[in-house]
């Protein structure tokens, strides 16, 4: 099938364990096709168990009576387990997956509580995707998102009180209320953003990955190797930018991975519908580049993807596109009624929940007991809880905040005869502060 | 802000890094009183010794005063030799476009920049505006300087989305947390029968996004130092040339100079009539103020490079003293430069102006082919000389 062929040579540096080629059958499981193993994260590998029949056999059966030869050996945590996550990282990402879960169910409250307005577009059944790639991520990485964009953020390490309150639209929230749901930035832990229309940021992360190969061979700063992920959507490739992009960043090798969050929907537009190659990670050999298909609802799936990618391009082997097999158990947004999505398809979804696999994960290989579990639910229960009240308790920005970050450089608005910052139409600026 | 004394000159440096001197007069408060000029006239520029050409002749506006100083240049060269002393100035300051590279720029802007600063720093990019813009723009975000050139500015329509979206926008919408330094030059408006699609004034398009400044250069000596201005500048900027200007030839001095991005420049101080302009028609302008000043008027020309922000310190000081005004544009007559400016004329000069502020601007018609009709959308110096003695003869 050609399709196996093209995968195995395109994953050809990427470790056998990925599931690749996948092609997506109606039952909306991924079903492999042409590679080694498979990634036993959830579905464990079988240990023989033995008995002593097969000793028996080989010489004939000379008795009716099954005696054991060796004592039983029992069933052990499957050892690959323990290569792919330890206690401390298995923690640390149920905890982001149940931050980001708890976050969006409260936005949701909120929302309908009138608390946040506009357009809000919930990451529910997504998790795993920006917890498996985000926190693969060092600090000095640049992510860059979509307007699905605040899990991404509370991956990236921005404190869900900002997020919280840029929602709200208050002075206390990472863009100063400026911003809103589909404008999350931070310099701090470098978000790029947050954009509206789909496809614009993908050229703002391939920008960021440019810095990275100038800072090291043009200011030959060596101490530069920040990798860029760019998330994006299913729908958003099949806008310009994407493949404009693609292009470029394979032909300077520049160190980005561009993930795509395929949930199969782009609000009510079925990928099938839309595609004529509905295959995403096709589309990167066209490239140049490796184009990996991952199962986006198995964290740990995602994360060894994750990890071959991101050392790929810090190695300045240059870009990657994966796309994650993902789903998204909310509306598109929270004005979305969601009446096109059959229900049969969101069951399929419901029960690969990434966070209830994980916990299942976690517990069934003896690397977190519920009670480690529940005291993360609650400590992130009171996060939230307390990033609302933080919210709702911050001021909203005064008026004087209008015309304060149009401009860098003030002067943009004008100059008066002192060469100093004044806005042309003294009206419209009454009130202003000192910028 | 008091002044005592009119007419009174001040030595003020910009309040900023970019280290450009002007010489200014503190403003009259008094409305009723028109500015008087010194034996020194006002000049927004940094050339401190220099005085006006009090002749109206196209081409000889700008020289300094000593006339073996300096050196002859012409306009792309001055823009390249802007772009290049920035460049050896500061190794984040990189180019990116269609053909800057290998082939030194489709105007040769850029021409030797990719042999001396290598080929990521003057990077030859695919055909892909609204991307390579986009990617202008986040390498700007994250601590570059991008000069992001269209090879016409026609061709940026493309990058729309990036330009609005991004360039203007993504300093407020991330709360002030990031700064796009980026500017984005190419070549605009009406040229020799290049066909309505390469002769667009994309000024007018891009002057209601927030967030941007823009300015557009006329000569070579401005073009050089709002070229190094714009580099220099945090905001993101839109630097116009005109495709027709690029052989304009005019001495230059020799030591550094940086212009002001928001400021005006007066190219003849006159009395009569304020005629305000900017790019190529600012060439037909003082191609007519010749029969003018024949004729024995006397217009006053202002040059307003920065069309956004206005600069309406300037405007005004001449409007105070002229009551009238005329403004000679090549944009379309719906939605241009002219139609901002008029606006913002009448907002807050009203109470100085003896008649309607006058635009001449282009049809609203995509440029034809053919010669004659080409030359019939765009403004000429006929139209010019009869619009302004209608306007001094008050007939209009």
């Amino acid at each position: 099938m050609a399709a196996s062929s093209l995968a195995s040579r395109a994953v050809a540096s990427l470790s056998p364990s990925i599931s690749t080629g996948a092609s997506r059958d109606d039952a909306g499981s991924s079903s492999v096709v042409g590679f080694h193993k498979r990634s036993s994260a959830f579905t464990g590998r079988r240990v023989r168990i033995s008995s002593g029949h097969g000793s028996s056999a080989a010489h004939g059966r000379r008795s009716c009576v099954v005696a054991a030869t060796a004592a039983p050996v029992k069933e052990s945590p499957p050892k690959i387990a323990d290569a792919l996550v330890t206690r401390e990282e298995g923690l640390e990402l149920y905890e982001d997956m149940i931050l980001g879960r708890c976050f969006e169910d409260m936005c949701a409250q909120m929302y309908y509580r009138s608390k946040m307005f506009g357009f809000v577009h919930l990451y529910n059944g997504q998790e795993a995707v920006s917890t498996g790639f985000v926190k693969a991520l060092k600090k000095d990485d640049y992510i860059c998102s979509t307007y699905r964009d605040h899990v991404h953020a509370l991956s990236k390490g921005v404190p869900a009180r900002q997020v919280m309150s840029e929602l709200f639209g208050k002075a206390t929230g990472c863009c100063r209320g400026q911003g809103g749901s589909m404008h999350m930035f931070s310099k701090e832990h470098r978000l790029l953003g947050g954009f509206a229309f789909i496809g614009e940021g993908i050229p703002v992360a391939t920008g960021a990955a440019f810095n990275t190969k100038y800072s090291r061979e043009v200011l030959k700063d060596l101490s530069v190797d920040a990798v860029t992920l760019a998330f994006f959507g299913d729908g958003t490739c099949n806008n310009g930018q994407f493949f404009e992009c693609l292009n470029m960043a394979a032909l300077w090798k520049l160190p980005i991975v561009y993930v795509v969050e395929n949930n199969l929907w782009a609000i009510g537009m079925d990928h099938f519908r839309a595609t004529s190659v509905p295959e995403i990670w096709k589309k990167g050999e066209a490239f140049g580049m490796p184009g990996v298909h991952v199962d986006g609802m198995d964290v740990l799936k995602v994360r060894e993807v994750a990890k071959e990618a991101i050392a790929r391009a810090r190695r300045g082997d240059g870009p990657t596109l994966v796309e994650c097999e993902t789903y998204r158990y909310r509306g598109h947004s929270l004005a979305d009624p969601d009446e096109l999505r059959k229900p049969e398809q969101k069951n399929k979804y419901a029960v690969r929940d990434p966070i209830a696999a994980f916990k299942k994960y976690l517990l069934e290989n003896g690397l977190a007991s519920e009670a480690d579990l529940k005291a993360i639910e609650k400590k992130i229960d009171e996060i939230v809880e307390d990033a609302v009240e933080f919210a709702d308790a911050s001021p909203l920005p005064p008026r004087s905040q209008l015309l304060e970050n149009v401009f860098a450089d003030p002067r943009g608005f004008g100059i008066g005869p002192d060469g100093k910052y004044r806005c042309e139409d003294p009206a419209f600026t009454a009130g202003t502060a000192e910028v | 802000m008091a002044a005592a004394a009119m007419a009174q000159k001040v030595l003020v440096p910009c309040s900023s890094s970019s280290s450009c001197g002007k010489v200014q007069f503190s403003p009259s408060r008094v409305h009723t009183q028109a500015i008087a000029f010194g034996g020194e006239l006002s000049q927004s520029s940094s050339r401190k010794n220099k005085s006006l050409a009090l002749k109206a002749v196209a081409g000889e506006t700008s020289a300094p005063v000593t006339a073996k100083s300096g050196h002859e240049i012409l306009l792309f060269d001055a823009l390249r030799e802007g772009l290049e002393e920035e460049m050896a100035r500061d190794p984040t300051v990189c180019v990116m476009g269609e053909d800057v590279g290998h082939y030194g720029g489709s105007y040769k802007v850029t021409k030797g920049l990719a042999e001396k600063f290598g080929d990521l720093r003057v990077l030859d990019t695919p055909i892909c505006e609204n991307s390579f813009t986009g990617m202008g723009i986040g390498a700007a975000m994250t601590g570059l300087r991008t000069v992001v050139e269209g090879m016409n500015m026609g061709f940026l329509l493309l990058a729309y989305n990036q330009i609005s979206n991004n360039a203007g926008m993504l300093h407020y919408t991330s709360g002030g947390q990031f700064k796009i330094p980026v500017v984005i030059r190419g070549p605009g408006g009406v040229g020799k029968q290049l066909g309505a699609e390469h002769s667009q004034r994309l000024e007018s398009y891009f002057q209601s996004v927030p967030g941007l400044q823009m300015v557009a250069c006329s000569t070579p000596y401005n073009a050089k130092g709002l070229m190094k201005a714009a580099i220099r500048s945090d905001n993101p900027v839109i630097l116009y040339e005109h495709v027709l200007l690029y052989n304009l030839k005019e001495r230059i001095p020799d030591e550094e100079y940086v212009l002001c991005l928001e400021e005006a420049e007066l190219v003849r101080p006159g009395k009569d009539i304020t005629i305000l302009t900017y790019s190529r028609m600012r060439h037909f302008v003082l191609q007519a103020a010749k029969t003018l000043v024949e004729r024995g008027y006397d217009p006053e020309i202002i040059d307003i490079r920065s069309l956004k922000p206005f600069d309406l310190f300037t405007i005004g000081n001449s409007i105070k003293k002229t009551h009238k005004v005329l403004i000679v544009e090549e944009c379309m007559r719906t939605g241009g430069i002219g139609a901002s400016l008029r606006a913002a004329i009448v907002d807050n000069f009203w109470d100085f102006l003896d008649g309607r502020p006058e635009c001449l601007s282009s049809q609203d018609v995509p440029t034809p082919y053919a010669a004659t009709l080409e030359d019939a959308t765009v403004v000429q110096p006929a139209q010019i000389i009869v619009k302004v003695e209608q306007m001094l003869q008050g007939l209009i």
